[in-house]
């Protein structure tokens, strides 16, 4: 298997994708969405650039299989990260023991 | 001990083949894999402060949403941009180098040199206004603990003050800007690593050693690079824009 090369206009495309994802997080910033929906949106497209920079600028559409898992691997280990920490400083509230 | 391994090979080997590769394709992918990996560290270090950051907006989220509000917006978007410019012209470094043009490949490293600096700059701005404001944490700089002045009620709004929306106080806020300088001062650090890094490649491009037959180390700073841009992809909202609805929609 030889070397893909990205086409041109597939990193301008993404570049603007880019671009207007910024544009739009500041914007959805200053709209008072209920509950926690403004967190929710800002994240939302944080997690779609990050995604769109690895996927083209980083090439993993274009990679083998084994650099999927590689950062497959990376994503489930923040997730355990985070499941596990969190899930113990939100629930410490659930016991009535004076600690 | 050269030669006679070169027996093994292609005779008409690339140069840059170390003797430990089949061909070409299979040393990229090994270098490709190597940087992915050391990627996978960096997201487990980052990651780290991005659960005390988590861990400490939902205890403290007045304070965080009053110690955000006073970020500059503009400087924070405006660095987004030009990260997100300095990433495509990486990426279009990479472009120009797996095609096997060596002008305006180094053309796109100088660039994104440039805007690495120029973000770098924009950053320094920003701390130095934190510094006028009393905002540097704890007594990080000893002769200027901190201590901002907060907006009184009936005041003249103060740009240089901190604005407490109700619920947040000054101790919390501090806790802001640990993680704050922490975040962005490790993020700072990344773009200086990559900016020397580019000097290197500049260096080596210029010098004509990569073709399109060889160019991991183009292609692994690139990985580095954007890696760094992801980094700020959620730092920016997540630290300039969690309370600015607060403040402008309610």
């Amino acid at each position: 298997m030889s070397e893909h090369i990205v086409p041109v206009r597939i990193y301008l495309t993404i570049f603007a994708a880019l671009l207007f994802g910024t544009g739009l997080t500041v914007v959805a910033a200053f709209i008072d969405f209920p509950w926690q929906f403004n967190t929710i949106v800002a994240l939302t497209i944080a997690v779609t650039k990050a995604t769109l920079v690895v996927l083209y600028f980083m090439h993993v559409r274009y990679s083998p299989r084994l650099i999927w898992v590689i950062v497959a691997a990376a994503l489930f280990w923040m997730a355990i990260l985070f499941a596990l920490t969190l899930s113990d400083y939100f629930t410490r509230g659930w016991l009535s023991v004076g600690y | 001990m050269v030669e006679a391994h070169a027996t093994t090979q292609d005779v008409r080997a690339h140069r840059a083949l170390q003797h430990h590769f089949e061909n070409m394709e299979q040393q990229r992918e090994a270098g490709t894999l190597g940087m992915w990996v050391f990627l996978v560290t960096e997201i487990m270090f980052f990651g780290g402060m991005f659960l005390a950051y988590t861990l400490y907006r939902s205890l403290y989220p007045w304070s965080f949403a009053s110690a955000s509000n006073h970020l500059d917006i503009t400087l924070g978007a405006v660095n987004t941009g030009v990260l997100i410019l300095s990433s495509f012209t990486m990426a279009m470094a990479v472009y120009f180098t797996q095609t096997g043009k060596p002008r305006p490949q180094v053309l796109c490293l100088v660039m994104t040199l440039l805007l690495g600096l120029t973000f770098l700059g924009i950053k320094a701005v920003e701390y130095r206004d934190k510094y006028n404001d009393h905002l540097i944490p704890g007594s990080l700089i000893p002769s200027r603990p901190f201590g901002p002045e907060v907006q009184q009620e009936g005041q003249p709004p103060d740009p240089h003050k901190l604005h407490l929306l109700h619920g947040a106080t000054v101790r919390q806020v501090e806790m802001f800007y640990w993680i704050y300088f922490a975040m962005t001062g490790m993020h700072a650090l990344h773009m200086i690593i990559g900016a020397g890094l580019l000097l290197v490649l500049i260096y080596l491009s210029l010098k004509g050693r990569f073709d399109a037959e060889y160019h991991s180390p183009v292609e692994v700073v690139g990985l580095y690079w954007h890696f760094v841009d992801i980094v700020w992809i959620f730092l920016f909202p997540l630290l300039y824009l969690l309370g600015r609805h607060l403040e402008h929609g309610g």
